[in-house]
């Protein structure tokens, strides 16, 4: 029995690992399975097949109103964030070459926090309202990270190129100085600014609806299209700078493109869902474990698992402590922080 | 760098008359105008004006609350340093103020802790277990504690602690208005009892931190080395590490989270007096001190009438140098 499943079309074939294929199916279904079990819960419950009539249109008015209009973008948005940072930390841990990357540790996710909160503050009028429209704030915090990408970038640059470990140090760093910053924003600004800012650090997915959803899926799906026509030199990049020099990469420009590509997922995923943490630091762990680190499977598998994350973080977030709203962001936290501390000591063998 | 040991005299001997200069400057200086004369006067002839209750309350606390934490950072810093043997420990990079932040708001909002002695063992027990967690997680492994993994490790347990502090917050805006501005830092606004409630704990890291130097100094030579020539290198950890958590914790129990005062200071120590933690201890001290007067002289200025929190200013001083340091490479 061979390892892969052999797919010919035409000239080009492509070999497909069986195991990878199988994860990646389960995963597909675990997270079918969670949405309708997702979208069932609330504070009107509705059973798995009353939900499936209902995204198809057979349900009762009440229960398509709560399944499609009020619950699906969320969930939807939980899915699509999750998997933005998931991939975002798979690709950062690839060319930092160092387990603990993520997004939020080198900084992406501070620099879309600052912006975020200096627009909330610079926007507010005397009482308190926006003076311009809400759906401009995701674009503040694309902003920011894609700014904080670049300085991190920027600053690591040294004559020898990029290297991967001032590449962190750095961003830890430049996103500890940010952090005072918007803590200095938010003590200036309004206390409602300082409250709402609040909300969008500790990441929530409250109150989401299809006009964020119809924005964040091109952006996500689109850098996923590019990102699959660079997961051979994210391959190479594991394989340390000498290495694959030799393998005749280019290791200098891919690792830029790469970094990129990491901070726009991040960025996007952030500007609609906030600074959720720890998801780009678990999710591809867990996949590297599944699946091995070939990024053809990695960045799949890390998808679905971040955005499994997420789903069941908003889930036990807004049902856990009726009719309290806790952030998804602290129950990812709660998950990630022992996650990693395990993770650190599996590592001493 | 200095090298007699008559010079490093006289350099402490000039640090300690800038602190002094830099406590009246701070007292003196600011939106309000005093005199020296109304400095003496609200001592020995109190007359209720505002003035002299803007000195004894106000400039008086500030100056001395900036004076005491900006030593002991600047010590916790260059303890851990050397503990370490990484030159970007400091507090901040290590999650120990984020783990005291995050007790003292729990302490806030759950347990409804409002004295000076609860804050001060909260912020003390913050700092502990950040402290802790982080050397545990940066020692594991087969190549023992690394920078690298020190301050992710560090990051990763301060990004745990602001999530954790954040979430508590959105649930409680009574606390996130009266904690906000504590957790940007600030050193204005405080009482002098606050300080007093903390200066035991203080005392007692100030005057070991003196005497640990000389033993520091075989430790840094290397783990082996210090075993060799008979040193108890877990006595001297332990002792590093009580002392860096009563200076840390109680610096962020009166002032908040300041940050990368504790990462700047022991460079620059290092300048005048290079390696030798006998000396670079003291240094650090008055550095520490000189660096933070003049961050909250320099915070009063920048957008009056209103105030930068400083700890936002030791971040625009901090970041660059942190900066600087990790380009230059960290194994230097």
């Amino acid at each position: 029995m061979s390892k892969y499943f052999n797919l010919r079309l035409g000239k080009t074939q492509l070999l497909i690992n069986k195991k990878s294929f199988t994860v990646i199916l389960t995963l597909l279904l675990l997270t079918v399975a969670m949405v309708i079990t997702s979208l069932g819960f609330g504070q009107m419950k509705v059973n798995p097949v009353e939900v499936v009539k209902a995204i198809f249109g057979y349900g009762t008015d009440m229960n398509q109103l709560v399944v499609n209009h009020f619950r699906m973008p969320r969930i939807l948005l939980a899915i699509l964030a999750g998997a933005g940072l998931a991939m975002s930390g798979a690709i950062l841990q690839g060319i930092i070459r160092n387990p603990l990357a993520s997004p939020d540790i080198i900084g992406i996710t501070a620099g879309a926090a600052l912006t975020t909160v200096g627009f909330l503050a610079v926007f507010s009028d005397r009482s308190n309202a926006l003076s311009v429209s809400i759906q401009w704030l995701p674009l503040a915090s694309l902003v920011g990270a894609v700014l904080m990408g670049v300085f991190v970038y920027l600053l690591a640059t040294t004559r020898n190129g990029v290297q991967p470990i001032k590449l962190v140090l750095i961003g830890v760093g430049l996103s500890a100085a940010v952090q005072a910053v918007t803590t200095m924003v938010m003590t200036f600004g309004p206390i409602y600014t300082a409250a709402k800012a609040n909300i969008w650090l500790t990441g929530s997915l409250n109150a989401t609806n299809w006009t964020e959803i119809g924005i964040i899926t091109p952006w996500i799906l689109g850098l996923v299209v590019l990102i699959f026509f660079y997961t051979s030199q994210l391959n190479m990049q594991e394989l340390g700078d000498d290495l694959a020099t030799n393998a005749g990469a280019r290791v200098q420009r891919d690792r830029l493109v790469l970094l990129i590509l990491a901070t726009a997922l991040a960025g996007g995923s952030v500007a609609f869902a906030g600074g959720i943490g720890f998801v780009g630091l678990m999710a591809p762990h867990i996949a590297r474990r599944l699946v091995g680190s070939v990024y053809g499977a990695l960045l799949p598998v890390s998808a679905l698992i971040g955005g499994l994350i997420v789903l069941l973080a908003d889930l036990i977030a807004r049902t856990a402590f009726d009719p309290l709203v806790v952030p998804a962001g602290v129950f990812t936290s709660l998950i990630g922080a022992p996650y990693f501390i395990y993770l650190l000591f599996k590592t001493r063998k | 760098m200095l090298t007699k040991t008559s010079t490093r005299v006289f350099g402490l001997f000039i640090g300690l008359i800038l602190v002094s200069l830099l406590v009246w400057a701070s007292i003196v200086l600011g939106l309000t105008k005093i005199t020296t004369q109304m400095v003496i006067d609200s001592f020995t002839d109190f007359d209720q004006s505002n003035e002299h209750y803007i000195i004894q309350d106000a400039r008086i606390p500030r100056a001395l609350i900036a004076a005491a934490v900006g030593s002991s950072l600047a010590i916790a810093g260059a303890i851990m340093q050397g503990l370490t043997k990484n030159p970007l420990a400091s507090p901040s990079i290590f999650g120990v103020n984020a783990g005291a932040s995050f007790f003292v708001v729990l302490g806030v909002s759950f347990f409804g802790v409002t004295s000076i002695t609860g804050f001060t063992w909260l912020a003390f027990a913050g700092a502990a277990i950040a402290a802790v967690v982080v050397y545990m997680l940066g020692s594991v492994g087969t190549d023992g504690l690394t920078p690298v993994k020190l301050t992710l490790a560090g990051a990763a347990i301060a990004a745990l602690f602001s999530s954790m502090t954040q979430g508590i917050l959105t649930l409680d805006e009574r606390a996130l208005d009266q904690v906000l501005f504590w957790l940007a830092g600030a050193v204005q606004g405080r009482d002098l009892e606050l300080l007093n409630g903390v200066l035991p704990y203080f005392i007692v890291g100030w005057v070991v931190s003196l005497f640990i130097g000389k033993k520091m100094n075989v430790l840094t030579m290397g783990e082996d080395v210090a075993v060799g020539l008979g040193q108890k290198t877990w006595l001297v950890k332990v002792i590093g590490a009580v002392v860096i958590v009563l200076l840390a914790g109680g610096s962020v129990a009166i002032a908040g989270p300041i940050g990368f005062v504790g990462l700047i200071i022991p460079h620059v120590a290092r300048w005048f007096v290079g390696y030798d933690y006998r000396w670079l201890i003291p240094y650090s001290a008055l550095l520490g001190a000189i660096l933070l007067i003049s961050a909250d002289i320099g915070a009063r200025y920048i957008i009056m009438p209103a105030e930068v929190p400083i700890g936002v200013m030791t971040a625009f001083i901090g970041a660059p140098f942190f900066i600087y340091i990790a380009r230059r490479g960290i194994n230097e």
